[in-house]
């Protein structure tokens, strides 16, 4: 009997196995876990499962769930396509620091 | 199995790295090959989180100066059988590179660069803007002059060969530690003597700064100035697509680069000549900027006007650390036993880095000069020997 799928994102097809295999591994920040297993690199780009991963990670690290550093958010903050972006005007040089590294 | 240690830091070390990007990591692996034992590499943050894993990933040979192109050569090797040597997927594929221009006035230094390069057996071949289209069927040549295309160049994913090096150093013994800094380096007498940290001090007689755009600081420490200067580059990443695009497609015209990743994502970015050059990261400024979304996706629809109804996921910025020729620096620094740096790649680590990590590597355990490495010495600006490449692209 092999134990049961259980999902933790949903767009990349981590399961929660994979997720903690990787932990094992050596991968001990979201950031690094975020790129090793594919986790909130999909679709939702993490809207729906990287809190779960935060507190999963805080579970195995032994640590409460608000020392657990989150990833950057990147924009955009919903997928856009090339051609409503090429729709816009250029804005000037740091004319916007939309969001985080 | 990557055992990344941020407990306290050994008292000594027979060299110390810094840096766990693409040149602290084939520099270690590298050293240990040679023989050497207690390696240690101080990671800052997590491994591959400088610039080695914002890059696109690019690996090309189309450069205008022989040297650049034989050290690419030597890389591709490398990377060809990078998967297999490390026991590690690193997804390197061979799609090619399509260099394009939009300037007649372009033509004869292609046409030279195919020369050089044929004569260096990169098996690079100048196109008509037609004859791009049975590489990439729907590009838009209609601005095109002409173009040029090297079917040896490819691309691979930057953390799978981190993780793959990682492994690789660990294997060999070496201890990376991350989320680990430097805050000084000792030297006296013209050797370097002692590395301190924020887990403890390693005394060492060799110190190797791989740091990057944190190269220019880390040298400051032992009174060596770099020219390196630090620019802001962004990259994006689209939804993942099935496999339509073979080559990495590059314009020498406007900087716009875009390949397609073995995830099937469009992977590319766009230089942006209005960044200016910041010495020291307490310019840094990575967050994203819209104006890049916008020019990369104006400039991508110029080529590839069916790309309109790709979604854009993601996009990032990284810093590239530029020296006056856009060239690496490599070696030590005369009266400064046991300082070497490894830095300035000014935006081409990832492909040189697996080259640069192993003559290093031997430079440093066997003293043995190398021609590559006496030619891109720190003191060429000094001199004024400078032979800047063209192709300087993204």
């Amino acid at each position: 009997m092999s134990k049961p799928k259980v999902f933790l994102c949903r767009c990349e097809d981590v399961t929660l196995q994979e997720f903690q295999d990787a932990y094992v591994e050596g991968f001990t920040e979201l950031e690094s876990l975020k790129r090793y297993t594919g986790v909130g690199t999909g679709f939702c780009q993490g809207k729906s499962c990287l809190s779960e991963a935060a507190e999963l990670l805080a579970t195995l690290r032994d640590i409460p769930p608000a020392e657990v550093r989150l990833t950057n958010i990147r924009p955009p903050a919903e997928p856009l396509t090339f051609a409503q972006l090429a729709a816009l005007d250029v804005p000037d040089p740091a004319g916007d620091s939309g969001s985080d590294s | 199995m990557i055992p990344l240690s941020s407990g306290p830091v050994p008292a000594t070390a027979d060299a110390v790295i810094i840096g766990g990007g693409i040149n602290g990591l084939t520099t270690a692996r590298e050293l240990a090959r040679e023989g050497m034992n207690d390696i240690v590499i101080l990671e800052k943050d997590y491994i591959g989180s400088g610039s080695t894993g914002r890059c696109g990933g690019g690996i090309r040979q189309q450069w205008t100066t022989e040297e650049n192109i034989r050290l690419a050569q030597e890389s591709v090797a490398m990377y060809e059988n990078m998967s297999a040597e490390l026991g590690y997927q690193v997804f390197f594929r061979q799609g090619g590179y399509l260099m394009i221009t939009e300037n007649e006035g372009d033509l004869p230094a292609l046409r030279d660069a195919v020369a050089l390069q044929n004569r260096c057996d990169v098996p690079t071949e100048f196109l008509q803007p037609e004859e791009c289209l049975k590489l990439v069927p729907d590009l838009d040549v209609s601005n095109l002059k002409g173009a040029t295309f090297c079917p040896k160049d490819g691309t691979a994913y930057p953390f799978a060969v981190v993780w793959g090096y990682a492994r690789a150093c660990h294997r060999a013994g070496v201890k990376i530690f991350i989320r680990s800094r430097v805050s000084g380096i000792t030297a006296d007498e013209g050797r370097i003597r002692t590395v301190h940290t924020d887990r403890g001090d390693i005394a060492t007689e060799r110190v190797i700064n791989c740091a990057g755009p944190w190269a220019r600081s880390m040298a400051a420490m032992v009174d060596v100035q770099l020219p390196n200067k630090q620019e802001r580059h962004e990259i994006m990443v689209s939804e993942s697509l099935k496999p339509f695009l073979d080559p990495m497609v590059i314009s020498i015209t406007n900087g716009i680069y875009f390949s397609q990743s073995l995830r099937g994502e469009i992977v590319g970015g766009i230089g942006d000549p209005s960044e200016p050059g910041l010495e020291g990261p307490a310019h840094f400024d990575t967050r994203s900027q819209l104006r890049f979304a916008v020019r990369f996706a104006k400039a991508l629809l110029r080529y590839y006007p069916r790309a309109g109804q790709i979604k854009m996921m993601r996009q990032w910025a990284g810093m590239y650390d530029v020296t006056p020729d856009h060239r690496p620096i490599l070696g030590g620094v005369p009266g400064l036993d046991g300082y070497f740096h490894i830095c300035g790649f000014s935006g081409h680590g990832f492909m040189l880095g697996p080259v640069t990590g192993r003559r290093m590597a031997r430079y440093i355990t066997t003293g043995r000069p190398d021609d590559i490495i006496t030619s891109l010495s720190l003191d060429r600006f000094e001199k004024g020997d400078l032979k800047p490449d063209a192709f300087v692209v993204g």
